[in-house]
């Protein structure tokens, strides 16, 4: 019998995405390939500038004019498609809906019926841990709160594949690192094919299968290294000497990337200087 | 009976804090009466520029029973409301559309814009001709002039919109009308709310200047005929009235909000 989570959920196959005009073109996502299996979690690493903004763009349908091609089944991704939930990096709740109507709106927009859509909404948001807050308001909650919302509200479609970036970004290590338990154990219940963009190393550690590691511009793939940590996962696991090593490992392949990127911002600021 | 005592001195902290800001507003009010009450009597102020605060508590009762002063508050907030809410039903959609055409937007800003720092209320004249001296030119200069806010602020809501919100509507693929109701004009309401705010208050000026100018209707004329007896004391008392259709008006304005934006 196939193991399921050898089938490609997604296949991300030779993209190259360029902005700009004549001379000014710049190469954002250079040749970048890859897969994701049905139920597995992969995260896209790397620096500031490396295009991992402008691949989730892709992914999400939301930049269809691109070379190569995100397939997911025999589908070319050119648009937004219903398989792909996407969770952005930015506070996206709607301020003027409470959190269950937040969660509900992907179903409102399905045309499903009022209870259906509340009792939906309400499952999505008690795996989140908010059951207790369904009637306040956004500008009621935490950082953190809200970007649990933002997770229900795209789980709710119950989406192929579940495509975030950097939904923790903004929040403090301690909160970072105990949504990372929720989102593993939401993962692992729903065995939700997931592919996370970030720039923070322990987070992908902590989260993933796999690890797709970028170069800084052009964004080309350096490797994909596999995470062995034992699932369930939880986040004790960042006190093993396994994930010290992946970590050691990955930033070590992400120094020199992050540091041509530094050099780049740096003297992009000099001359910056030199011309004020 | 401590536990009365501890319940009682939780209470009353617990009340000023809860109305501190109305107690502290009302008393301001109070100590300004008094204190323009004592310059008069003393002689600093001219009675007859300012008249003594008493004097225009004591005018109020003349001018309710004796200037009918209800219709003509009813016939000024008719028209206030007449013109707003014209305003309103005319300004958004138009703001609506011009946000929705860069080029139209770019031709009629500016216009709109001078529209909106027009002195309004001086081409009297020229609405006197069109729509003679009726209720009707006092609404309709009212209306132009509530207009150029509403349009102006809508404008900037739907601009204002986050862009993380569009892309939340456009990964799930909304359609456009879809994406205007339920995302760019929701999150723009705030901004709309704070163009109808400005809009109402010119509306109020041009609706009780235009009546003082042409002498007709409600609360601006009787303010005309007071100031020409030269009954100060119940100039002021009618002045207060135009405060209280205006504080009517803006707690009415208030409801709608709270009702359209609970999450404020």
């Amino acid at each position: 019998m196939e193991d399921i989570r050898l089938q490609p959920a997604m296949v991300v196959d030779d993209v190259v995405k360029r902005f700009g005009r004549g001379d000014e073109i710049v190469t954002a996502v250079d040749h970048v390939s890859f897969n994701v299996a049905q139920g597995e979690f992969v995260s896209v690493i790397g620096p500031s500038g490396c295009g991992k903004s402008t691949l989730f763009n892709i992914i999400g349908g939301l930049l269809g004019d691109y070379e190569g091609s995100v397939m997911i089944g025999d589908e070319r991704i050119s648009a937004p498609h219903p398989a792909v939930g996407m969770v952005f990096q930015e506070e996206s709740t709607f301020p003027w809906r409470n959190v269950i109507d937040n969660v509900a709106f992907p179903l409102e927009l399905q045309g499903v019926a009022k209870s259906e859509r509340m009792d939906r909404a309400h499952h999505f948001i008690d795996m989140v841990g908010l059951a207790s807050f369904e009637k306040n308001f956004p500008s009621q909650l935490s950082g953190g709160m809200r970007q649990r919302v933002s997770i229900a509200r795209t789980l709710v479609s119950q989406p192929k594949i579940l495509l975030m970036d950097e939904p923790f970004a903004a929040l403090d290590e301690q909160t970072r690192l105990l949504l990372g338990d929720k989102i593993t154990q939401i993962q692992q219940e729903l065995n939700q094919t997931t592919l996370l963009i970030t720039h923070n190393l322990t987070e992908a550690v902590q989260l993933s299968d796999r690890i797709v590691v970028m170069t800084y511009r052009p964004g080309k793939v350096k490797r994909i290294v596999d995470i062995n940590l034992k699932r369930p996962r939880t986040s004790d696991v960042v006190g093993s000497d396994a994930f010290g090593h992946y970590v050691a490992e990955i930033w070590n392949d992400l120094r020199e990337e992050a540091s041509r990127g530094m050099a780049d911002s740096e003297s992009a600021a000099s001359r910056r200087g030199a011309h004020g | 009976m401590a536990d009365t005592l501890v319940r009682k001195s939780s209470s009353s902290p617990s009340l000023l804090f809860r109305y501190g800001p109305e107690i502290t507003g009302l008393a301001s009010l109070v100590v300004a009466a008094l204190l323009f009450e004592l310059l008069v009597r003393v002689g600093v102020i001219n009675r007859y520029v300012i008249p003594p605060p008493s004097d225009v508590i004591l005018a109020f009762e003349r001018v309710v029973t004796e200037e009918d002063i209800l219709g003509r508050s009813g016939a000024t907030a008719f028209e206030m409301i007449v013109a707003a809410v014209a305003a309103v039903l005319v300004g958004v959609p138009v703001g609506a559309l011009l946000h929705r055409s860069p080029l139209w937007r770019r031709a009629m800003e500016d216009w709109v814009g001078a529209l909106a720092a027009a002195p309004i209320v001086l081409a009297f004249p020229l609405f006197l001709v069109l729509f003679g001296r009726s209720p009707k030119t006092i609404i309709v200069m009212a209306f132009f002039h509530g207009l150029a806010p509403i349009i102006l602020k809508t404008i900037e809501g739907l601009s204002g919109t986050r862009k993380v919100l569009i892309n939340v509507g456009r990964s799930l693929n909304m359609t456009s009308s879809q994406m205007f109701w339920k995302i760019l004009f929701p999150s723009a309401l705030p901004v709309i709310f704070t163009g109808i705010r400005l809009s109402w208050t010119f509306v109020l000026i041009t609706v009780v200047g235009v009546e003082y100018l042409i002498n007709l209707g409600g609360l601006g004329q009787l303010i005309n005929e007071l100031a020409e007896r030269y009954d100060l004391p119940g100039t002021y008392a009618a002045i207060f009235f135009v405060i209280l259709v205006s504080v009517f008006f803006f707690i009415l304005l208030e409801r709608v909000e709270l009702w359209l934006r609970p999450a404020r």
